[in-house]
């Protein structure tokens, strides 16, 4: 398989790899993917109280693409806020990262993974707020 | 030492220099370029004279008679003879045929081709260890199974199937015998006289000879008789029409020669390599040995590693030219049906890789890719959220995931 240098760049040197508490109410998290189809993608924001994201962190079981899919994501989510995050679309990332036609799925786990953790976020907040 | 190293002998092979420099001898105008078939000049004569002796070193190699052996294009093309031919010719004593599940295409679909024409297959599951059990063998033989097909090694997991008891099982029923052995020649001793086999297949690029050249044992005691697949000018006793490639021929002798005087030392030095590299690896976490050890060519080594995604895998292993059962380096998505049909789960056969090696492989080139692997391993493992979980001790196969 041929990459672009940017996926190999990104797997090479994968950007905020790590795990957040998934208990705090300001981390929402996304886990997508099955281990039997060769990819799991776990991404984890963290909202301020501004509804910006301050950070963003992952971990990918995955095929090249896949890890850089996700590398992708957590630097353009940043100091985004919600609605602009949940509007990234697969094929910007499949744009940037140059992906041949077979590893556009990556890209659509990606997108699927960060409505994954807005929805987690979100979710976990209004629980917080009905509680409150 | 040169990168990227070459792991991938079940692939394909270089050829052997001194197979070179004797096919270079069959082409040019200096040199033997006559048509084998040529009856009425020198040219030919000498053509056929460096055939004959090519048969000859192809028959010695598995103790045949070098009229058994019939020249062709590979060994796809000598299981589709085989197979075919065979079944169309019998086809008044039946049309049931045995397989199994982890042949190589060429043979598998061969016979999904029969089966459009009407015939039936079985088509055997494997034991978990890759071999076949001769019991679900027996079991399957019918009064119309006119062919079994057995591959006597295989090329994801290199297990060694019993040719020998298989061969008795089926001429006792008067079953017609098929072997691929592109795998197996030069690697396993194998012994024609003694074997009850009907029809083999060879490959001569898996052996330090040239791609785009087989051959078929057919045996002449009882003699097997096949419809051909290509006409035209009855070459090779009718059943393999077109001129014969004087060049690939010899390249393939020479191999087989080679292969019959270097393949008890070859094999032992692989053997120590390949077991060098296995006790480099096997204390890593979570790796497990794909296919039986004790019933193996010294040449392979299939490990899948657990938590870690096969091509991701490749990609990081970029000096070491290895393969994978990862659905991610197939066009078809799917993991490796050879690893499926043994009871890997999909998890451990997207994160396999094969490791095959030969007549070049050195001790420095091992150290050099268990040093890589480890590192990568750990580096991948690192990013990988199932490792997390399992290091937290939470069961992954217990988690409904959802399909995508």
């Amino acid at each position: 398989m041929a990459y672009s240098d940017k996926v190999i760049d990104h797997y090479e040197r994968p950007r905020n790899v790590g795990v957040m508490d998934k208990e705090d109410t300001q981390v929402g998290t996304g886990m997508v993917g099955a281990p039997a189809c060769g990819d799991v993608m776990r991404l984890q924001i963290k909202v301020g109280d501004d509804g910006v994201i301050e950070d963003a962190k992952f971990k990918t079981y995955g095929c090249g693409s896949a890890i850089a899919s996700s590398s992708l994501l957590t630097e353009w989510v940043k100091g985004k806020t919600l609605d602009e995050a949940s509007g990234i679309k697969n094929s910007q990332i499949a744009e940037e990262l140059e992906l041949p036609p077979v590893k556009i799925h990556c890209s659509v786990l990606a997108e699927d993974a960060i409505k994954a953790a807005i929805t987690d976020y979100k979710s976990k907040n209004e629980d917080s707020a009905k509680s409150a | 030492m040169k990168t990227p190293i070459y792991f991938d002998y079940s692939a394909t092979t270089p050829v052997d220099p001194r197979v070179a420099e004797k096919m270079c001898l069959c082409l040019t105008p200096d040199g033997v370029y006559g048509n084998p078939a040529s009856r009425s000049h020198a040219f030919g004569w000498e053509a056929e004279k460096l055939v004959d002796e090519a048969r000859s070193n192809i028959a010695a190699l598995v103790n045949a008679d070098p009229k058994e052996i019939i020249f062709t294009s590979g060994a796809t093309e000598s299981d589709n003879l085989a197979i075919k031919g065979a079944a169309h010719f019998y086809q008044k004593n039946g049309k049931h045929i045995i397989t199994c599940k982890t042949e190589h295409k060429a043979v598998l679909d061969t016979c999904r081709h029969l089966e459009r024409e009407g015939y039936e297959v079985t088509y055997l599951d494997p034991e978990t260890n890759g071999l076949i059990s001769l019991d679900k063998l027996t079991a399957a033989m019918r009064d119309d199974t006119v062919l079994v097909s057995i591959m006597h090694v295989n090329n994801e997991i290199g297990v060694i199937q019993d040719i020998a008891a298989i061969g008795e099982l089926c001429r006792e029923r008067k079953i017609i015998f098929h072997v691929d052995a592109a795998q197996s020649a030069g690697k396993v001793p194998i012994d024609m006289a003694t074997l009850k086999v009907d029809l083999m297949s060879f490959s001569a690029h898996k052996i330090y000879g040239p791609k785009g050249m087989g051959a078929l044992y057919v045996r002449r005691k009882p003699r097997i008789r096949l419809e051909a697949q290509m006409h035209g000018g009855g070459h090779e006793r009718g059943m393999r029409s077109g001129t014969l490639a004087t060049h690939q021929i010899v390249g393939m002798g020479e191999a087989f020669r080679l292969a019959k005087e270097e393949m008890a030392a070859d094999n032992e030095r692989v053997r120590m390599l390949r077991d060098r590299l296995l006790d480099g690896l096997k204390d890593i976490e979570e790796v497990y040995i794909n296919g039986d050890m004790e019933q193996r060519v010294p040449h392979n080594l299939n490990i899948s590693f657990n938590f870690v995604e096969g091509e991701s895998l490749m990609m990081a292993l970029k000096d070491l030219a290895v393969s994978s059962g990862s659905a991610c380096t197939s066009s078809s998505l799917e993991p490796s049906y050879v690893l499926r049909a043994i009871g890997r789960n999909d998890e451990l056969a997207h994160s396999s890789i094969r490791f095959s090696l030969g007549r070049f492989t050195t001790e420095e080139e091992i150290d050099f890719a268990i040093e890589e692997i480890r590192k990568n391993i750990d580096k991948l493992r690192e990013l990988s959220p199932l490792w997390e979980m399992f290091k937290d001790g939470i069961d992954i196969s217990a988690i409904e995931w959802a399909a995508h």
